[in-house]
């Protein structure tokens, strides 16, 4: 995996590899600059995690990778979304069917409201499977059984003629993955897909998504507010800001040596287990940027303890920090001292092995 | 199931009980009777008793509530005084007059109100949108009998594509009706000069007393639909790459059309009360001109019959939605 920065980044072709996207919602009263321009590559089965803030434009991203954001407002404004080098963007509707679902799957947030309430699940699962695979009925409903076994749901012939309101929050969220790995995608995203969960389902959730990346081969984006999900199943991970990537890098690497006051912030607002101190959580000050116009500084500035006038005034780019392949795009970036008082970085772990990153699963 | 369904006939007994009380005292308060309405104002006093004598009238109306409950359990609905012929005969002649304009009206106001509000919400704050939005709200405030007295002038007198009255040509008045309803009976016989002569009298009926539910249900499958297009399911139906046509119809309509269901079970009860103004002028003979008439003579008879009968099919009929709502709804079950 390559690092995002500019389209000329890769020489070879990537899985996936999303190019200066830049996405905008036009209504008559304003126009929403949810998505700034964002790059990133991904190689097959690898594990990237997009965290933010809520209207970060994370999922918005998602949304116009496979062509389904809401109309008539949404709307791709520049970039590319090449999925083994064939740009999504622009791509006829009848050929990005295909993709959706088919090469490129996706899972919501709420497994409550995801599911259609007036069809049973064996529909809503062999539906994807036909459009995709051109199954007759019968095998369609026979791969519907194996995928919900798969996925751990008991007695899962008899449960094929249920309804959503018939499963828990866990078990529906389970049929949401059953339906997206329905047609073997090559890419998985999963837009926030424990949010609405218990946390003891969530770490349930989040291991079946481990376990049937490594097995079928996928890749995943793991789209999330929440540091500690993507701890645990990413191997990198990209800090996302009002529609731009702040920070990016292995997932080790950031949670241990994070640049960006932003990603600072948000380990901050993080508790852990580890902790011999009770530690107060601190919150980041202010509020998310309103996305109508854009900055011409950093967009985290009026929030930042760090910003100084070039902040204000001068867009900062990622760039390379001494971690090689770990990037920031900060003007001034948190002093090591500051980690250490903040209890990350330069300890002993810090440059452990993933097993490290255990310390923030949920 | 089977329970709720026992449960919810069972209901209709008290509900009939007290209506049939209320409609047979109220229609005994008003001014007038049937003697007089019958023998006119000339009458002598004298005429007049025989006259009441002759139907059970100069008796205290509590006898005459209890004798009418007596034969009604029995289902005899007594005689009219005006036509002296059995209520029950006229009713089953009447009823299916009516059926067969309501059955229309609904599916005028269904096949064009379900689609034309689905596409306006597709297209929300479009042409189709706006200007289905301004249709509606002529056709919710135009008055019905202005409507068929329009309908009437440009369609059959003006235009003369349709006939003015009656639910069948003339000539064909002594065709066999087997069911009573025309349309049917046509099919039954295989006389299809009868059928296409009561599918042309049906027309413009049917669209003026469709209107007022069409207006009402565009309206309702629209904002439905709005609200269904913007759930999290839709996006996943499209996120698993469906062809949007089977979005629309197998995600969208199929949730849209819940409250669409309970609409249409309501509009019903109000179809009927339309259809006497409808009946009346096209010269229909329903069961609306019917009960018009029998107002006119203090029908008694015919009143009690038709209303309480109006009652029950309405009852019927929501009950139907009610059970039908389980089936397209699985998260709703009866116990």
């Amino acid at each position: 995996m390559t690092s995002p920065g500019s389209a000329a980044a890769t020489d070879r072709t990537a899985l996936l590899s999303v190019r200066d996207l830049e996405v905008r919602f036009v209504t008559r009263r304003a126009t929403i600059h949810a998505v700034n321009g964002i790059s990133f590559d991904l190689d097959p089965g690898a594990t990237l995690g997009i965290v933010g803030e809520s209207g970060c434009g994370k999922s918005v991203s998602s949304l116009a990778m496979l062509g389904i954001l809401p109309q008539p407002a949404g709307r791709v404004k520049a970039g590319q979304v090449l999925l083994d080098g064939r740009d999504l963007v622009g791509l006829s509707e009848h050929d990005l069917r295909q993709v959706r679902g088919g090469e490129i799957a996706m899972i919501f947030q709420d497994p409550m409201t995801s599911l259609n309430p007036v069809l049973t699940i064996g529909r809503q699962i062999t539906e994807a499977l036909r459009a995709h695979l051109d199954m007759d009925k019968r095998a369609a409903a026979e791969e519907a059984v194996a995928l919900l076994d798969r996925v751990g749901i008991p007695d899962a012939r008899r449960r094929l003629s249920d309804y959503p309101h018939q499963f828990s929050g866990g078990m529906r969220q389970r049929v949401m993955i059953a339906m997206a790995i329905s047609c073997r995608p090559k890419v998985l995203i999963a837009d926030e897909p424990t949010t609405a969960l218990d946390v003891t389902i969530q770490a349930q959730i989040l291991d079946l998504l481990r376990t049937l990346v490594d097995s079928e081969g996928m890749a995943l984006i793991l789209i999330t507010h929440d540091l500690g999900v993507v701890a645990g199943v990413c191997e990198r991970t990209h800090v996302m800001y009002a529609g731009r990537f702040v920070e990016t890098g292995p997932t080790t690497e950031l949670f241990a040596r994070p640049k960006h006051p932003y990603t600072l912030g948000l380990l901050k607002s993080v508790p852990r287990l580890d902790e011999r101190h009770h530690r107060r959580l601190e919150p980041i000050g202010g509020a998310p940027r309103d996305m109508r116009e854009l900055p011409t500084g950093c967009a985290f500035a009026p929030r930042c303890t760090y910003a100084t006038q070039a902040s204000w005034e001068v867009l900062p780019l990622l760039e390379p920090t001494a971690g090689g392949d770990h990037r920031v795009a900060c003007h001034n970036p948190v002093p090591d001292a500051e980690l250490v008082a903040a209890g990350l970085g330069l300890g002993p772990d810090a440059d452990g092995d993933a097993e490290d990153d255990d310390q923030w699963r949920p | 199931m089977l329970r709720y369904v026992a449960l919810r006939l069972l209901y209709m007994v008290p509900v009939l009980l007290v209506l049939s009380f209320v409609l047979f005292a109220f229609l005994r308060a008003l001014p007038g009777g049937p003697a007089i309405a019958l023998l006119g104002e000339r009458a002598t006093e004298r005429d007049l008793e025989v006259l009441e004598q002759r139907f059970g009238l100069d008796r205290p109306v509590h006898e005459q509530y209890f004798g009418y409950m007596r034969n009604l359990a029995r289902g005899d609905l007594g005689v009219s005084i005006r036509t002296r012929r059995p209520v029950r005969e006229e009713l089953l002649d009447r009823f299916p007059a009516t059926v067969e304009l309501s059955i229309g009206a609904i599916l005028v106001a269904v096949l064009v109100g379900v689609p034309l509000g689905f596409a306006a919400a597709k297209r929300y704050q479009g042409a189709i949108d706006q200007s289905s939005l301004v249709a509606s709200l002529i056709g919710i405030s135009f008055p019905v009998f202005f409507l068929a007295l329009l309908l009437k002038y440009v369609f059959a007198v003006r235009l003369g594509w349709l006939p003015t009255i009656g639910r069948i040509d003339v000539r064909m008045l002594t065709a066999e009706h087997p069911t009573g309803f025309y349309l049917l009976d046509g099919i039954v016989t295989r006389d299809w000069d009868a059928f296409v002569s009561a599918a042309k009298h049906l027309v413009l009926p049917a669209i003026a007393l469709g209107t007022i539910p069409l207006a009402i249900i565009t309206r309702i499958t629209r904002g439905a639909t709005l609200d269904v297009v913007s759930e999290d399911y839709v996006r996943t139906a499209r996120a698993k790459g469906l062809v949007s046509s089977v979005v629309n119809r197998r995600h969208i309509l199929r949730n849209a059309m819940l409250p669409v269901v309970t609409i249409v079970g309501l509009q019903v009860g109000l179809l009927l009360t339309g259809a006497i103004l409808t009946e009346t002028v096209f010269s229909w003979p329903g069961m609306g001109s019917w009960i018009l008439e029998a107002i006119r003579f203090r029908d008694y008879a015919v009143l009690q019959g038709g209303i309480l009968f109006f009652v029950l099919v309405v009852v019927l009929v929501n009950l139907l939605v009610d059970i039908s709502y389980a089936f397209l709804n699985p998260r709703i079950r009866y116990r």
